[in-house]
């Protein structure tokens, strides 16, 4: 078997996958944190109960992002082990800072936030989840970082007599472009995801008029939290529009299958045929559009994919510079459509609860309980999109993916590593899926706030496992 | 001391912390199964280390990813290199980290016994798998001349990386019984005394057998002193246990474990994995490191928050000090 073919499969499976769980991670850890906040502010009991529910679906979710966290660190020297020789001055710096900064501080007060209800008092806990919240968004950073230096690889010079990148400026590094554009663009995006999960949640328990207090309170919440990350991810994505066309010219034209460049160019909507770049049978367009999303002006120039092609073989020797058509086109869309699908669905949201108001169709309750699917959908389009477009280049410019793989693995060693975790990986699906519709099913606790009866050495904890 | 030499020193720490700490809630997890006698038992256990094994497991990701950091080659060619172990290790390490979470999110016994397996072999496993994988690298490994493991993965399983398995076995779950029977009380205490006893002479021999080894073919003046050291923990520990200071037993099974993995350090230093094809092919702190200017700046992140990192998951300790026992489980 292909080694090179199964570790990059195995890549983006375990990829995807951790990234089911991260922006839930993050998003729902800064909701968390807000109704704890709310809590402790007015003392009153729906915000309480709201945390504890809330809190609970957060961490079965939790331990399934730091768990397939950990195979994504191993996973660069265990089947990218030339990538790891050829990147590791720069590219590893963020991994073991975004351990120490932010890995540290997640798991040490998410430990103190779960056992420490009757432990701490109440703003000491509340302090617990928001610096959990703070260590999940700077390690969103780190790692953006990182990623961003295979995107546009910068702060870098390339060591002929090492035969490695080297580190010149980590400023430039930290500072790249491209994660300067892709941190709000994914932690907005995160934010999305918590609330479109708070929002589907609590529309199942609203439209059973279940918990009314605690839930109206949570659609709100989650509502108004879709709406101010989607306006975040929206600022966010057109300023990256314009840095990957900047620094990747070729994603952007993948992106939209445009083959010739054009000036001005309009965006595709949908495409109906093949993408080979032979006439498509029929194709819907916004003239001027994509002009404008890549150049910041109605009539600027976007480089098509031969052009580009052709260009890349002149800088970089013979080869094919094009990635996957296909794949770019319907990722960028897919990402693009569930997410503004789901602001959709927030904003009607919105209006038809607006002063206290419970929608009585079913019909409406349950669009708001199936929009849970979208931002998983677009934050999984966007990272195939992301890194697929990128190809043949695992470092742009730099190194190609092909040359990164472990030359010493064998295939079958890799495809016994991707069976193994796509078993367990799937199991764990099921199991993880289970609870979590177990838990959301549940009223929200309703027992005396912990803490405010400290429990001595002979009474039962206020939380165990 | 050259930065490369420091960051030597910085790797060999996080691992050091990381099996002190993991170390333990290893052994509590393989404990769940060999000391718990019901439900209630095992979940006094499991509570004694739910807040912070979390936060331990930590200094293994700060490990690799400061290994990568500082030395890309000896994290690419170790990684590679070992791949079916550190695949086990993951997959041991995935089942074990999400079992402390679901098994008590669901009734039903063979829910339980399930994530109850996972969290015991979760646990043994890669206890067991540390001291084979760090067994080896001190040993040497099949290193050629692009630093590439040549050797598969029957070669892992010598006899000498074997022992030192067991070892890291032995050693860590004795470290977890000293863990229990300082963070329990009632019967279940007791209990994890008399087994710390039991299980703390078999890791004394496994370690008796292993630092021999190691002094004799890896070993230099200063790994013989760190290994005497370690013996003399562990012996320590074990009387501490005796006579029921559970603290300073705790603290001495910690040194055991953390100057037996100095000793390992030590033996390994200059190189950091050998080739057993040819010296020249081995990896050194010197060949494997990356620039002096990505080790400076590493230097300095780790200066600054290292200290705050052990002084906040120092306080998660102080804040759940107490011993727990069956009347603090709730139902």
């Amino acid at each position: 078997m292909d080694a090179l073919l199964l570790a990059r499969l195995q890549f983006g499976i375990t990829t995807v996958y951790h990234f089911l769980f991260v922006p839930v991670t993050i998003g729902m850890s800064v909701l968390v944190a807000l109704l704890e906040t709310a809590w402790v502010r007015t003392g009153k009991a729906r915000y309480l109960r709201a945390t504890r529910f809330w809190g609970k679906l957060f961490l079965i979710n939790f331990g399934m992002g730091l768990v397939t966290g950990i195979v994504q660190e191993f996973q660069f020297g265990m089947n990218w082990s030339d990538y790891s020789r050829f990147v590791g001055d720069i590219f590893g710096a963020p991994l073991a800072i975004e351990a120490l900064l932010a890995f540290f501080l997640e798991s040490t007060f998410l430990g103190l936030w779960i056992f420490g209800w009757d432990r701490l008092p109440a703003k000491a806990h509340l302090a617990c989840m928001w610096l959990v919240a703070i260590g999940t968004i700077l390690s969103a950073y780190f790692i953006l970082a990182a990623n961003s230096f295979m995107q546009h690889p910068v702060g870098t010079r390339y060591n002929p007599q090492t035969r490695r990148a080297e580190l010149t400026d980590f400023g430039a590094v930290l500072g790249n472009k491209v994660v300067l554009a892709t941190f709000p663009h994914t932690v907005f995006g995160c934010l999305v995801t918590g609330g479109v999960l708070m929002t589907a949640v609590a529309a199942w328990h609203l439209a059973r008029r279940r918990s009314l207090e605690v839930f109206r309170a949570s659609l709100r919440l989650g509502l108004a939290a879709t709406l101010v990350g989607f306006v975040g991810v929206l600022i966010s994505g057109d300023l990256l529009g314009k840095v990957m066309t900047e620094t990747q010219p070729m994603k952007m034209a993948a992106a939209e299958a445009l083959y010739e460049t054009r000036q001005p160019a309009s965006f595709s909507v949908l495409t109906i045929g093949t993408l080979d770049g032979s006439k498509p049978v029929y194709q819907l367009e916004v003239p001027r559009v994509l002009s404008f999303l890549a150049t910041g002006t109605f009539d600027g120039r976007v480089e098509g994919i031969n052009d580009l092609n052709a260009e890349y073989r002149h800088r970089y020797g013979p080869g094919d510079y094009r990635p996957v058509i296909p794949v770019a086109y319907w990722g960028f869309r897919v990402m693009i459509g569930a997410g503004v699908l789901a602001v959709l669905v927030a904003l009607a949201g919105l209006w038809l609860t607006r002063r206290g108001r419970l929608p009585g169709r079913r019909w409406v309750w349950t669009v708001a309980i199936w929009s849970v699917v979208l931002p998983f959908i677009a934050h999984s389009a966007g990272w195939i999109f992301t890194e697929m477009a990128r190809q043949p280049w695992v470092v742009f410019s730099l190194l190609e993916t092909r040359h990164g793989v472990s030359p010493s693995v064998p295939g079958g060693t890799v495809l016994a590593s991707l069976i193994v975790f796509t078993l367990v990986y799937g199991a764990l699906a099921v199991v993880e899926v289970g609870l979590m519709l177990r838990y959301a099913r549940k009223d929200p606790p309703d027992d005396p706030p912990p803490g405010s009866t400290p429990s001595g050495d002979d009474q039962p904890m206020a939380f165990a496992y | 001391m050259e930065l490369h030499d420091l960051w030597f020193v910085a790797i060999a720490t996080l691992f050091v912390g990381y099996f002190f700490l993991e170390g333990f809630d290893f052994g509590v997890g393989v404990l769940t199964q060999a000391l718990a006698r019901d439900d209630t038992e095992r979940r006094v256990l499991i509570n004694t280390i739910a807040p912070v094994w979390d936060g331990n497991e930590v200094w293994l990701i700060t490990a690799g990813g400061a290994m990568f950091a500082a030395f890309p080659e000896w994290y690419a060619s170790l990684f590679s290199g070992f791949y079916l172990p550190l695949l086990l290790i993951l997959v041991a390490l995935i089942v074990r980290g999400v079992a402390f979470e679901y098994r008590g999110k669901r009734e039903g016994r063979s829910w339980r016994r399930n994530w109850d397996l996972a969290i015991f072999f979760g646990s043994l496993v890669p206890a067991f798998l540390w001291g084979v994988a760090f067994a080896n690298i001190v040993r040497g490994v099949a290193l050629d001349d692009r630093h590439l493991y040549t050797g598969g993965f029957w070669a892992l399983l010598n006899v000498y990386s074997l022992i030192g398995g067991v070892t890291t076995l032995l050693l860590f779950i004795y470290h977890g019984a000293v863990f229990t029977a300082l963070k329990t009380s009632g019967g279940l205490r007791d209990r994890a005394e008399r087994l710390a006893g039991q299980v703390g002479l078999g890791a004394a021999v496994a370690a008796v057998v292993f630092l021999i080894w190691t002094q004799t073919r890896h070993g230099s003046a200063a790994s013989g002193g760190t290994a005497i050291v370690a013996a003399l923990a562990l012996v320590g520990s074990l009387v501490l246990n005796r006579i029921g200071r559970d603290g300073w037993a705790f603290a001495l099974s910690g040194g055991a474990v953390a100057f037996a993995a100095i000793t390992l350090f030590v033996a390994l230093y200059p190189d950091v994995l050998p080739s057993t094809v040819d010296p020249a092919n081995s990896l050194t702190v010197a060949n494997a490191a990356a620039t002096d200017k990505t080790l400076g700046i590493m230097t300095w992140v780790a200066v600054i928050f290292l200290p705050l990192v052990l002084i906040y998951q120092g306080w998660t300790y102080w804040v759940f000090r107490r011993r727990i026992g069956v009347q603090n489980i709730p139902a």
